[in-house]
């Protein structure tokens, strides 16, 4: 825990002994002189190119295989969500943020949810605390999986693909077994969760859960001291731990970097504060060290949903949803017999719940790094404004700095292990 | 709770939903932002946020269901609000949130500063480096001004892009079809 220190001394400029580029940290520059040499080519790599993980445009300055050069160019999958949800009342917006980082849609939606809750000062009954916890966890794992899939395939490791989304599925099967959605659950309401939670998941999940480590075991087995997979990652896309978090990066390239920090641990949220994790931390700085943290990560969430299993099934027939009739729906078998409930339903979803004037800012642990989410609310049924921070978005302004005097064969490894999705980076 | 009285140009502190609000004004917000990195240990830009405050508080209070062109019965959600909302010094706000990234008791504050139309704020990518893009977003969807930004241009629309849609006066779904007088 104690490797997050004020490194910097008072008045140092902060490109002092740093790899960072000058002037513009996200912009890698070519040099004059080897301008000059007339030997520099330029390459326009992506959109589309199946290494980019959607449609990212890197423009590469390359001299024979030495990169001197790079930008890279997004906005190519720019939807407007944050326009979107301007217009839409504040219970409708919550299907927005699931697409915005469409592999990591559970997180997401809980950091909306979160902001909003904040706002209107809510609290939220155990169960759907611990349930939000659970599902949080499995799609950390489903979200990793998606990563790893991919990476190694880019590598040359395309077995590894099938393997990741084997097991991917698996995930997608208790998403669907809970919410009747196997991506974008909408799970997550203001005030709780949508419905209860159904019977026959938890023995479903601890079936899972007993059988994720086996796989992670597996896939280690395949890679972890695979000759051909150390060359492609060992020592490449250097990250040192000043510069990740000069540049603003989380999760686990931070952590990659040797950095202690994860907010489920340091400003706990959810019921993490009530669970038994470790938080994994490698100090090398390259895509080896954020390869081990995936992999690590994907452990300690499987022991997490299994804690939180012990405590949901010890909740039957608790509350799954606040009582605040101003907010939260009321039961739908309320409705054949309450003329209240039924105004109370009639106005929440025509005209939407009223949030408090005021803003509020909430980060929480995505599977990619910090997901924060900015809500400003003047007190009627609509957000005013809706910001997200996207950690792929601030994790791609890393890759200048690391592709330093690498080789262009590299870049695809040190750019996919910035685990970028592009809806987040250009929503 | 730390002081933050000593931060240069200092307007208002503010604290609502646990969380704190520094306002300072904008002439001196590099020379603030850097004493918050120095002195209290703030290393970690999370995120920078612009808001648009046009036409706040513009809907009126509840109570007067309707407009002197009568009632709008189709968008229910015009009826306005319960109390007006408190009004805002200038049409933007900045909002830089904050985080002092440490082993123990981290910290989050958001530094505020209020800008008008056409006015600028000081880039603060020498403080830190990753409001490279951040700004730049604020740049190209809110039309915010940034002063010293060694590459501001636009990030998630085209370059020959009209306008800056998040604004509250940009309109919505009323695109121009390009080309559509060359057919």
């Amino acid at each position: 825990m104690a490797t997050v220190t004020q490194r910097r001394r008072h008045g140092t400029p902060i490109y002092e002994h740093s790899r960072i580029p000058h002037p513009t940290p996200s912009v890698l520059t070519t040099s004059e002189e080897l301008r000059a040499t007339g030997d520099i080519m330029t390459v326009n790599f992506g959109p589309n190119h199946p290494s980019t993980h959607g449609v990212l445009r890197l423009i590469v300055d390359l001299y024979g295989e030495d990169v001197t050069g790079l930008e890279a160019v997004v906005g190519y999958l720019h939807t407007g969500f944050e326009k979107n949800m301007e217009q839409k009342t504040w219970w409708k917006c919550i299907t927005y943020p699931e697409r915005i980082d469409y592999v990591s849609f559970q997180n997401n939606e809980y950091v909306f949810v979160a902001a909003v809750e904040k706002l209107l000062e809510l609290e939220i009954p155990a169960k759907a605390t611990w349930m939000r916890t659970l599902l949080c966890e499995l799609n950390r794992i489903h979200s990793h999986l998606v990563w790893l899939g991919t990476s190694a395939l880019e590598l040359g490791a395309i077995s590894m693909f099938w393997y990741a989304f084997r097991e991917r599925d698996l995930v997608l099967d208790l998403f669907e077994l809970v919410t009747g959605e196997r991506m974008h659950t909408r799970y997550f309401q203001v005030g709780g969760l949508a419905e209860d939670i159904p019977r026959g998941f938890y023995p479903e999940a601890r079936k899972f859960c007993a059988w994720m480590p086996k796989a992670i075991d597996d896939y280690e087995t395949l890679l972890t001291r695979n000759k051909i997979w150390l060359e492609r990652t060992q020592g490449i896309g250097l990250l040192s731990a000043d510069d990740a978090i000069a540049l603003g990066q989380s999760g686990p390239v931070l952590r990659g970097s040797g950095v202690d920090w994860d907010i489920r641990k340091d400003e706990p949220y959810l019921a993490y504060h009530q669970v038994d994790f470790r938080v994994p931390v490698y100090p090398e700085g390259d895509v080896y060290a954020r390869y081990r943290v995936h992999m690590d990560e994907m452990r300690e969430s499987v022991r997490i949903v299994d804690q939180c299993l012990d405590r949901l099934e010890n909740m039957e027939g608790e509350p799954w949803i606040a009582d605040d009739r101003k907010v939260v729906l009321p039961p739908r078998e309320e409705l054949h017999t309450s003329m209240e409930s039924l105004i109370h339903h009639f106005k929440i979803v025509t005209e939407g719940f009223r949030v408090p004037e005021g803003e509020a800012y909430v980060a929480i642990e995505s599977p990619r790094g910090e997901l924060g989410c900015y809500v400003c609310s003047d007190g009627g049924p609509k957000p005013w404004r809706v910001k997200f921070r996207a950690p792929s978005f601030v994790a791609l302004q890393a890759a200048a700095t690391m592709m330093q005097g690498a080789l262009i064969a590299d870049m695809i490894a040190a750019v996919g292990s910035l685990d970028t999705v592009m809806g987040e980076v250009d929503r | 709770m730390t002081d933050f009285g000593a931060v240069p140009g200092l307007v208002e502190l503010i604290d609502a939903h646990g969380e704190t609000t520094i306002v300072v004004t904008r002439e001196r917000l590099a020379d603030a932002a850097a004493h918050l990195r120095e002195e209290h240990g703030f290393n970690f830009l999370s995120d920078i946020t612009a808001v648009d405050y046009l036409g706040w508080g513009d809907a009126g209070v509840s109570g007067y269901i309707g407009t002197p062109a009568g009632r709008d019965l189709n968008t229910p959600m015009t009826q306005g609000y319960q109390a007006l909302p408190q009004a805002k010094p200038k049409r933007f706000a900045m909002n830089y949130h904050l985080l002092a990234l440490r082993a123990t008791r981290p910290e989050r504050v958001r530094l505020q500063t209020w800008i008008d139309e056409g006015e600028a704020v000081a880039t603060l990518i020498g403080v830190w480096p990753t409001a490279d893009f951040h700004e730049r977003e604020a740049f190209d969807m809110m039309g915010v001004g940034i002063d010293g930004h060694p590459n501001l241009k636009r990030i998630l629309l085209d370059d020959d892009w009209d306008g800056h849609p998040l604004r509250k006066d940009y309109p919505l779904g009323g695109e121009p079809v390009r080309f559509s007088d060359a057919v």
